[in-house]
């Protein structure tokens, strides 16, 4: 065999461990209940769910709690299967966190508290301006 | 008055260099396929076509800058990304900010380079620039903005559009020909230095990786399968070294302006331009493996073309608004995602297809490669380079796999790994390593074959040495971890044989000796990362012993420092000490105490309440009205080592609305062997009113001291005033203002209060607030008969910051390192480009 085909053939089966490890490393995006399922199985994997804010009935934003000192604050966050869930960020309140639309929450149940590392969110703003500056 | 003839003309142009690019590609066809008499003819039509498509793409970055400059915001473009405040030179800021100007800005590069090429390459010139016009027109469709009329298809979006056909707004259906007065303002994270030269690098990289994918083609299209090589391979070397440049100077922009801590984050954007560089230094190396012993065509040809189709992938990925969950950063999805999609499909498949058709008529190399042969480890660096791409590639495509699948009709629930720096690291890591063991080894091979047994005797002393300051570094920096110790020990021999060779091959002939310094640089750039990343510090531990918040994990309370102003502590070998809240006064000249200004009813102009002084120099006399920067805020720090001041710092905080409301930035005390890095984890809330304490009354006789939450205060004078924070009382009112001075641990601070009548009757007092000193003073009441003044005290906690300071040791290594790479480009180059 030539050694060119050697290397191809190595470089071949590295791919292909990469392919396996990246599909083993990736998290998945869940609801709570399969979160909540996963850690009670000791997978504790971190995992992302991605919900909206609860609202009460004039869209006001509830369950947003901050620590006396404003260092970490917890929130409500509904699912797409409508359940809520407690999330503890360990953060000060991103400024706009309040007029998110929709909360990516990455992290895993600790019992049952859920526990954030990390919150992406998509913000109208981000996205497109809705209305023109003010200052006419 | 709309300026409606600048819009039309730039509109115009775009049409136009669409029209010209297809023209000219057409025409450069029909040259390279046609019968030798005619040809020439042809030719003549599309550089005529190519020149005019030129004109065409300077005419609209021409009509589009007016736009911007004159502030016409009746355009979207230069509504959405300036503003009258903007500062000139960041206006050309503004050009990438837009999806849209970034495109045109590509398209400029492409057109500057077809140019060059149609001087310079006399006989590629036809069928290079068939492939170059064709590329072109895909990117004039993207700004075309028209609609095809019955289909309601939109082709492109253009940067000439009016704003009120941008923004369905109510006010344009009552005034149709309302303009804004000002705009929304370029993001003020662009409104640096790096944003204003590293856009235009990265795209002048991308731009270039076009040059050896159009000769590769036109390779495979006239079947001279080897002769493309030599003209394209210091158009790759260029771009190789633009493109990384290009990449360092992001991570460097994000090193000195976001504060995630540190240059490299494995962002999905960062990402998409990290693997076609690596694809290209690979398509580098085959290339010039080929020029020396004729070996691995179609593996050259399939990376160049491999390194321009993961360009357009790249931009796939990051514009079409495919990662939109898996990126901090924000991406607009302009409903091109279609055309970007039609984009990289065609000319994945062309390509494809060219080489499928034509890869048995490629000459093949019969020889065998053996072990103790040049090309041997030359291909086994370019296989591990391209490794490299592929384990980062797999997990950014992760949201492409989502999609497809979902077409499908089935939903897919994969989301990038959680920990990203981790999971990169871990892989990269180790490519790293193996890169430094291949690259040193094929050095050798490179300039001079070794004999099985010849290997120990020449690679001996290099070993020896390597060993040798690998044993001196491992004490000296007390590294114990075995996987650092690994890549110290590869990086070490990568430099070390490189230099060593190095010598020899200067001593021959200077012009040689690129590769070797380019190595090296990549030796130092990875001691440099292993140490600035690896050995990355938290500085600002919390020694105070208290536990800001019982709920909060541990980590934060450990690696977070609150500061109070004027209280120091104790970080890193340094007193610490925040010094309060400035401004940065917009001339660049320095910083203004926030309580030393009075706001006016132009946000951006402050008015100075007494005379303003920085570093020594007298800036600003009282009652000057000058201009800040409003939305930040910097927190100033000192370090001091004993009684000596070792570094100011002003790390920053950005009320910036289009990046998610507030942004810290760091500020950098630099050193040789490290850097500390500052940012401010949490500033103090200012939207909720701090607890004050209950009012406490004085009554105090001019100049008479008392005191001000455990300081020393003293009433200087008291005035009256005619007006109050730049509005005229009328004649009917009357007021005083006190002026009382705080003696504090460094400086003296002032209080105005203002005690006021309105209307002969109405009394109103207007407190004056020090937050550096957790006071409020209030003028309450005048006794004249017996000249005292009651004085109203609140107290508070005073001002504080809570920071996180990083130690980066050696990350000058990186810098140094790159700066030797791109050295070791630009000798190389101009080794090939005298070859050719």
């Amino acid at each position: 065999m030539k050694k060119t085909h050697i290397i191809a053939i190595v470089a071949i089966a590295a791919a292909i461990a990469i392919i396996i490890s990246t599909a083993g490393d990736a998290s998945t995006y869940v609801t709570f209940e399969q979160a909540f399922q996963m850690a009670s199985q000791g997978n504790k994997k971190d995992i992302h769910v991605v919900g909206e804010l609860k609202k009460d009935a004039a869209g006001h934003i509830v369950g947003i709690e901050k620590s006396a000192d404003n260092l970490s604050f917890s929130f409500i966050l509904v699912d797409d299967n409508r359940r809520e869930q407690i999330v503890y960020y360990q953060e000060p309140i991103p400024p706009d966190f309040a007029k998110s639309e929709k909360v990516v929450v990455i992290g895993s149940y600790h019992g049952d508290k859920f526990i954030a590392d990390k919150i992406l969110l998509k913000c109208p703003s981000k996205y497109q301006e809705q209305k023109l500056n003010a200052r006419v | 008055m709309h300026h409606y003839f600048i819009g039309n003309l730039g509109h115009f142009f775009v049409i136009a260099s669409l029209v010209t690019a297809l023209v000219a590609s057409f025409s450069y066809w029909r040259a390279t396929s046609s019968a030798t008499l005619n040809a020439s003819e042809w030719l003549i039509n599309g550089r005529t076509a190519f020149a005019l498509h030129s004109i065409s793409v300077v005419g609209i970055v021409f009509a589009l800058f007016l736009i911007i400059y004159g502030h016409y915001f009746e355009y979207h473009y230069a509504y959405a990304h300036s503003s009258l405040h903007l500062p000139g030179q960041y206006m050309i800021s503004c050009f990438w900010e837009g999806q849209e100007g970034s495109f045109l800005l590509w398209m400029f590069w492409q057109a500057a380079i077809g140019i060059i090429l149609i001087i310079t390459q006399k006989q590629w010139e036809a069928p290079a620039m068939t492939i170059f016009s064709l590329v072109q027109a895909f990117l004039a469709s993207m700004i075309l903005g028209v609609v095809i009329p019955g289909l309601e298809l939109k082709i492109g979006s253009s940067p000439f559009i009016l704003l009120r056909d941008a923004m369905p707004d109510p006010i344009f259906k009552m005034q149709p020909d309302f303009i804004p007065k000002d705009g929304n303002g370029l993001n003020p994270l662009l409104q640096n230095y790096w944003m204003v030269i590293h856009p235009p690098t990265l795209f002048l990289g991308f731009a270039l990786t076009l040059v050896p994918f159009s000769f590769c083609m036109a390779g495979l299209w006239l079947r001279k399968y080897t002769e493309w090589i030599q003209p394209a391979l210091p158009w790759t070397l260029v771009g190789g070294a633009i493109l990384g440049l290009g990449i360092l100077m992001g991570g460097y922009w994000a090193y000195e302006t976001l504060s995630f801590g540190g240059y490299w984050n494995w962002d999905p954007v960062e990402n998409a331009v990290y693997i076609p560089w690596l694809v290209q230094i690979a398509s580098l190396h085959t290339m010039i493996t080929w020029r020396s012993s004729k070996m691995a065509l179609r593996l050259t040809m399939g990376l160049v073309i491999a390194v321009f189709i993961l360009i357009l992938y790249s931009t796939f990925l990051t514009r079409s608004g495919i990662l939109g969950d898996a990126s901090v950063h924000s991406f607009t999805d302009l409903g091109l995602s279609g055309q970007l999609l039609i984009y990289l499909l065609f000319f994945t498949f062309v390509s494809i297809w060219l080489m499928a058709l034509r890869w048995k008529d490629m000459p093949v190399n019969a020889k065998e490669v053996e072990t103790y042969s040049k090309e041997f480890w030359i291909f086994l660096g370019a296989a591990i380079l391209c490794l490299m791409g592929f384990q980062v590639l797999v997990p950014t495509s992760i949201p492409v796999y989502n999609k497809i699948v979902e077409l499908f009709g089935i939903r897919s629930n994969l989301a990038p790994p959680a920990d990203q720096l981790a999971f990169y690291s871990r892989f990269q890591l180790w490519f790293a390593v193996l890169l430094s063991i291949v690259s040193g080894t094929a050095q050798y091979y490179w300039w001079g074959k070794l004999e099985a047994g010849e290997w120990k005797k020449k690679l001996m002393g290099p070993f020896l040495l390597t060993l040798v300051l690998f044993a001196l570094i491992l004490v000296i920096a007390r590294i114990t971890n075995p996987v650092y110790m690994a890549l110290l020990l590869a990086s070490l021999y990568l430099i070390i044989s490189n230099a060593r060779i190095l010598l020899t091959v200067t001593r021959k002939n200077p012009g040689l000796s690129g590769g070797g310094i380019a190595h090296i640089g990549v030796g130092l750039m990875f001691v440099g990362i292993l140490f600035s990343s690896g050995y990355s510090k938290v500085v600002s531990l919390n020694n105070t012993g208290l536990l800001y918040n019982r709920e909060m994990g541990d980590e934060f309370n450990r690696d977070n420092l609150l500061l109070f102003v004027n209280e120091p502590r104790t970080m890193a070998d340094y007193d610490i000490e925040f010094l309060g809240e400035r401004y940065e006064i917009r001339s660049g000249s320095g910083y203004v105490k926030k309580s030393d200004v009075e706001s006016t009813q132009d946000p951006f102009r402050v008015t100075a309440k007494r005379d303003i002084q920085y570093a020594g120099r007298l800036l600003y006399h009282a009652r000057d009205t000058f201009e800040i920067f409003p939305e930040n805020t910097y927190y100033e720090i000192q370090l001091r080592k004993g009684e000596q001041v070792a570094a100011t710092l002003y790390p920053r905080i950005q009320l910036n609305p289009s990046m998610g409301g507030f942004l810290a930035s760091p500020d950098i005390r630099r050193g040789l062997a490290s850097d500390i890095y500052t940012s401010v984890s949490a500033p103090m809330n200012r939207e909720s009113e701090p607890e004050w304490s209950p009012l406490e009354e004085q009554n105090v006789k001019i100049g008479k001291e008392f005191f001000v939450n455990d300081y020393v205060a003293v009433l200087e004078s008291v005035e009256r005033v005619y007006s109050i924070q730049g509005f005229k009382l009328s004649p009917d009112d009357a007021a005083v203002v006190a002026h009382i001075r705080i003696r504090a641990e460094h400086e003296d601070y002032y209080a105005d209060p203002v005690f006021l009548i309105r209307n002969k009757s109405e009394v109103g007092r207007l407190p004056f607030e020090i937050g550096e000193l957790g006071a409020r003073l209030t003028l309450l009441n005048i006794h004249p008969d017996s000249d005292e003044f009651t004085i109203g005290i609140n107290t508070r906690q005073k001002d504080w910051v809570i920071i996180k300071a990083f130690e980066k040791p050696y990350i000058n290594i990186l810098w140094l390192g790159t700066g030797i790479l791109m050295v070791g480009f630009v000798v190389a180059t101009r080794r090939r480009y005298k070859e050719y």
